[in-house]
Formats: structure tokens, sequence, C-alpha cells
């Protein structure tokens, strides 16, 4: 057994018997003047507590969009959910009260959100958005959520936090703000966080720290976390398992290190391939060819095909579906499932 | 801070004496003077004319005559004699300054608050049935000239319904007040409001509204906190400028309903070719006008932590 297959956990860690959120066949679809827009087109995953699930994709694969449906902050309208479940501990939170989500949020399932700056109220300060957590869910006085700020922020390894915590946002730099989001998603130590891009906007330096920060601090807290980004390289170190999205569907999904090792899906090869190599200095960069399709117009059946090397006549008549992958002899390879009529040829050619 | 706002008022110096010069050059290039405009119809005597003429320094050239008049000003704080009736220029800004306060103030505050509530509502509803309607509304408000929107509510509110006296007598009674106040508020109203609607339905889009929201703050919190205090910035620069506009501007209304304030009184000095009392009364605007700035300058600060001054 290598050290890869060592570090990957398959099943889910909860006992409490089933898993922290279970999302299934979830649509999402926005009613613009152009038409209908399909964002997420039938969308299944589990997340257990303590683990990481990484959802990828490309803009607009409906990796945010599904999230904002998790969170309850889509606009409706222009947003609808005409199809599907969220199940939060079991329970559907499509079919709860305005109310009842909302007491979910920020105390159950936060929310970590790409750029700092902007997602900050910038008139505001830090201390008073953090304190904010405690003092409308918990009725805590201003002076103990005060207090309470100053302890998340040396939580997140800001310095001098207690002489920083009447500062404004944009008296921070980039990598601090994004510790501050992260303190706010975990000011009332939710079950679950989902990250969205949580490091895209910053240096790739203080990508790694923010990473590791909010790693350490899900194993501490025993959160399940939903990391939603675009980029391969941060999700190898912190996931247990990836979900990988294309035009609203999940295509492919599997743990962490054998899908970069095997993937299963045309797509996510494509994916693999278009990561910079330093042993391949100086030749072209591969590019998956074509565009992302048009949302308003995806193509019929497999909505990758036109861009997809591998393309047959089945592919542009037939949606395939997500299926589990097996070992070339038969073998069962767990938790690993590709949305693609030729998995086998992907997978073992 | 302090600097700044020493600067500042240092900076009043040359506005203050450009505004007041301008006023006095364009009174003494209107055709007529003061003193004919006392005999009215029957002209008078040369030799009395050339005396008064005299008496008020009105024989001195116009740049001698402000330098005077400048002087007492800062000196003596004496704004000189209105000339038609004799009495001191403080005197007269005394009577009529209270007045057009009161109309000005209840005024704003009509705009502020009709103006910010019908701007939030019209705001969190952008797009909607609500939206056009109170767009619809503000439309009329703009278009409607203030004379004839006088006209209007006087026939329905002082002769149909009898509900309001038609004409102020007493300017401190401020339920005879309330319909000039409203008259004189209403094209404000509408552009705050539409300002005020603009700036809510934009930072409602912005990435910390979904995040206050995803904190699962209240709707309430989330509008009252949140997006308020970002989207009145602009409305804020728009109702400190409209202090001065509303005290200046009062003309027509403070006429239609028979108001002894600054309006009426710089629109007699007019007509009346009073120079001295009409920089009197320009001065005191072009310093509320001033004072207003700055204090919208100041509140910047206050609302967005982003603005320092140094």
């Amino acid at each position: 057994m290598t050290i890869i297959e060592e570090a990957f956990v398959p099943s889910p860690r909860d006992n409490d018997g089933g898993p922290l959120l279970e999302v299934r066949d979830l649509h999402v679809e926005f009613h613009t003047r152009e038409g209908v827009v399909k964002a997420v087109n039938g969308v299944n995953y589990n997340v257990a507590a303590g683990e990481t699930l990484a959802v990828l994709g490309e803009s607009g694969s409906g990796k945010s969009v599904t999230a904002q449906a998790i969170m309850g902050i889509l606009d409706m309208p222009p947003a609808k959910i005409p199809q599907g479940e969220i199940r939060f501990r079991g329970q559907d939170m499509l079919t709860m009260s305005a109310d009842e989500r909302r007491k979910i949020r920020g105390q159950r399932i936060a929310m970590i959100f790409q750029d700092a700056l902007s997602s900050l109220n910038p008139v505001l300060s830090v201390g008073y958005q953090l304190g904010e957590m405690f003092r409308v869910h918990q009725g805590m006085s201003k002076k103990d959520a005060k207090a309470k700020a100053i302890e998340l922020m040396d939580r997140v390894k800001i310095p001098a936090a207690a002489a920083r915590v009447n500062d404004y946002p944009h008296q921070f730099s980039g990598g601090m703000r994004q510790r501050i989001m992260i303190a706010m998603a975990l000011a009332l130590e939710p079950e679950l966080i989902i990250a969205d891009e949580p490091t895209t906007a910053l240096d790739v330096t203080v990508q790694a720290q923010v990473m590791d920060l909010l790693a350490e601090l899900q194993r501490e807290y025993n959160m399940g976390l939903i990391l939603i980004t675009h980029d391969l390289g941060v999700v190898a170190d912190v996931a247990d398992k990836i979900a990988v999205m294309y035009a609203g569907r999940i295509v492919e999904t599997a743990p962490v290190h054998e899908l970069y090792k095997r993937p299963a899906h045309p797509y996510t090869r494509g994916l693999l391939d278009s990561i910079p190599r330093l042993d391949q200095k100086g030749q072209e960069l591969y590019a998956i060819k074509g565009l992302p399709p048009n949302l308003l117009r995806i193509p019929t059946g497999c909505a990758f095909n036109p861009r997809c090397p591998k393309a047959q006549d089945i592919c542009r008549t037939d949606i395939p579906a997500l299926l589990p992958v097996t070992e070339q002899d038969g073998g069962e390879l767990p938790g690993r499932a590709s949305a693609c009529h030729f998995w086998k040829e992907t997978l073992h050619g | 801070m302090g600097r700044y706002v020493a600067r500042r008022l240092l900076q009043m110096i040359p506005v203050f004496i450009g505004t007041t010069l301008l006023i006095f050059l364009m009174v003494y290039a209107l055709p007529g003077d003061p003193v004919r405009g006392l005999f009215g119809d029957k002209g008078g005597s040369p030799q009395v004319i050339a005396q008064l003429r005299h008496q008020y320094g009105l024989d001195q050239p116009i740049l001698v005559q402000y330098w005077h008049y400048m002087k007492n000003m800062i000196l003596h704080g004496d704004f000189g004699t209105q000339i038609a009736s004799g009495r001191p220029v403080t005197d007269v800004l005394g009577d009529a300054f209270p007045v057009t306060l009161r109309l000005a103030g209840l005024s704003f505050l009509i705009e502020m608050v009709f103006g910010i509530a019908l701007g939030i509502v019209a705001g969190l509803r952008a797009g909607r049935v609500t939206d056009n309607a109170i767009l619809l509304f503000t439309l009329l408000l703009i278009s409607v000239p203030v004379f004839v929107l006088g006209y209007i509510l006087k026939v329905i509110f002082a002769f149909d319904l009898n509900w309001l006296p038609p004409n102020v007598n007493d300017p401190t009674n401020y339920n005879e007040m309330l319909m000039p106040a409203i008259v004189l508020a209403t094209a404000s109203l509408a552009y705050v409001t539409r300002l005020t609607r603009t700036s809510i339905a934009e930072n409602l889009r912005a990435d910390y509204i979904r995040t206050a929201i995803a904190k699962g703050l209240p709707k309430r919190r989330v509008v009252g906190v949140h997006l308020m205090r970002n989207s009145l910035i602009p409305v804020v620069t728009y109702l400190g400028t409209d202090i001065g506009a509303l005290m200046g501007g009062a003309v027509v209304t403070e006429g239609l309903f028979n108001i002894q304030g600054i309006g009426g009184t710089i629109y007699q000095s007019i007509v009346r070719r009073e120079g001295t009392t009409l920089v009197g009364l320009v001065t005191i605007l072009v310093l509320v006008y001033l004072l207003a700035n700055l204090l919208v300058d100041l509140l910047y600060a206050v609302l967005d932590p982003r603005i320092r001054y140094a």
C-alpha cells in the first residue's frame, strides 16, 4: 500500500448515522430575460463531519450556485430550485421556513467567500462584524461580543488582535482579511463550512498559510468542509474527496489522490493536463479546446461532447449517468464514479 | 482633522470675498438705483436725490463702496441700512432669517424622512411594481412647477377640505407652515428618493450584503445596519448641499404662501436695487452653504472610515 492510499479515508466519519450534509438531485435555474439558465442540473453529494469535499470546476460549472443553494442565499427570484433536496442532519432545508433557515446560517453552516475585501462591510470595524455573530445569535452584550471577537482574531493568528479589533477591513492585508472571514465563519463553531474559492484572491505564499489554518481548525472542531475551487493545487493537500463539476452536473467523484493519478473522465484528464509542470518547460501548455457551454443552451447528450477528444455519436444523444467505476478486473474502487460513456477507456486506456 | 477643518475654514475667505463682490457688481450693473426707487413714480428733486445718494455712499466708485461695506461688516458686524425702510439690514435679517430657517428646516425634515423612506422601499424592490410606481411619482413631483403644485394643494387642502390654512400669518405656527414646507420639499424629495433608490439597489448586490445574509442576520439588521450605512453616503452629500438651496430657493414658495422670509426679502431687494441688503442676505446664505458643505465633508469620515482627512 502506498502512502497515498493510506492517506485516503473513504468512509464518512459520522457516528450518528447518515452524513452531515446530503445534496440530492439538486436543480437550480435562473429565470432571465434571455431565457432559463440551467446552472445546476441534478447534483448529488455528501459531506460527513470532519470530512473535506473539494468541488472542482470552471467558472459557470455550477459549483458556487450549489453552495449558495445550500446556504440559502440565492436571490429567489431570479433563481429557482425546481427539484431536489438539501438534507442537513437528515432534515430537508428546502422545506424549512425562512426563519428556521436563517438560524442555521452562520450558526450551523457558515460560508467563507472569495474576495474578503468586498465581502466584509467596508464601513464597519472587523470587531463589530465578528461580534455581530454573538450578539445576533446568542444575544451577547456589546462588550462581551468584542472580547469574543478579539479571542477569535487570536484564534486565526492575527497579530496584536486586541489592538486591531477596532480597525476596518481596508486596514488589513489580503491574507489577514481572509483570516477575518474565516474567524467570522468559525465564530459559532458551525458543523459545516463552505469555502468558496477562499484563496483565489491571495498570493501563493499566503494561500498556503490560509489553507493550512483552515485545515487545522477544521480538524480541531471536526467540521465538515466543502471547498469550492478551480485550483487543483489547493485541493491536493487538504481534501478527502473531490467532485468535478461541468455545466451544472458532477462528472466525476473520487478520493483526492486517485483522481490525480487516474482520472475517469476526459474533462478531469483535460484539467489535469492543463496544469503547468516544471518538466515540460518550453513546451506549449495543454488547454482544453473550446469554451464552457452557454447555460442557456446546454449541448444535448453529454454537455462536454463538443470539447471532448473521445466523443462518439452516443455522447451527442445520451446524457451519461454518474455511475461507479471499477478496476479492469472488476475490483471495486470505493468512492469513485464517472459520468462518461467511455470511462473504461479513460481510466484504463 | 483639526488642520483639515482649519484649512477648509481658510478656504472660505476667498470664496466669501468672491461671492460678495460678484453680487455687489451684479446689482450695480442693473439699471435703476435704490434712491430713485424711494420716490416711486413721482421723480423727486435732483438735489434731494443727490443728497440721499451721498448719504448712502452711492456716489462713490463701486469698489470703494464694496470696500466700505466689507470693512463695516467685518469690523462692526454692520451690514448696512435698508434704504426703503431705513432699518439696519441686520434687523431685516433678524426678522426674515428665523422664518426661512423654520420653513427650510421643516422642508428638510420632510424631504429627508420621506425621500429616504421611499428610496429604500423602491431600492429594495428594484424593477418591480412598487419601484416603478415610486419612480413615476417622483417624476411627477419633479415635473410639476412649484407654483402649480402650491395652488393645487391650496385648492384641495385649504379651500375644499379645509384641513390646512391657505396662507401663513404666523410663521411660528407649524400647522400653517406645513403646506409651504411640503411644496418647497417636493422637488428635492424626488431627488433624494431617486438617489437613495439607486444607491440601495446597487449596494444590495454587493458582496458584503451576501456575507451579512450568510451570517444569518435578520433582514432588519441586514438592511438597517449593513445596507444603510453604505447607501446613505451619496444621499448625505445631496442633503447637505440642499440645505443652502432650500433657504435661498424659497422665493416662489414664500411668495405663494405670503411668508416674510429671506426669499421674499431677496426678491424685493432685487426689484428695488438694494445692493447692501442683497449682499447681506446672500452673505448669510453663502455662509450657510459653505458650512453645510464642510459639515457634509466631515460627516463622510463618520459614515465611511476609508476617508481620512489630513
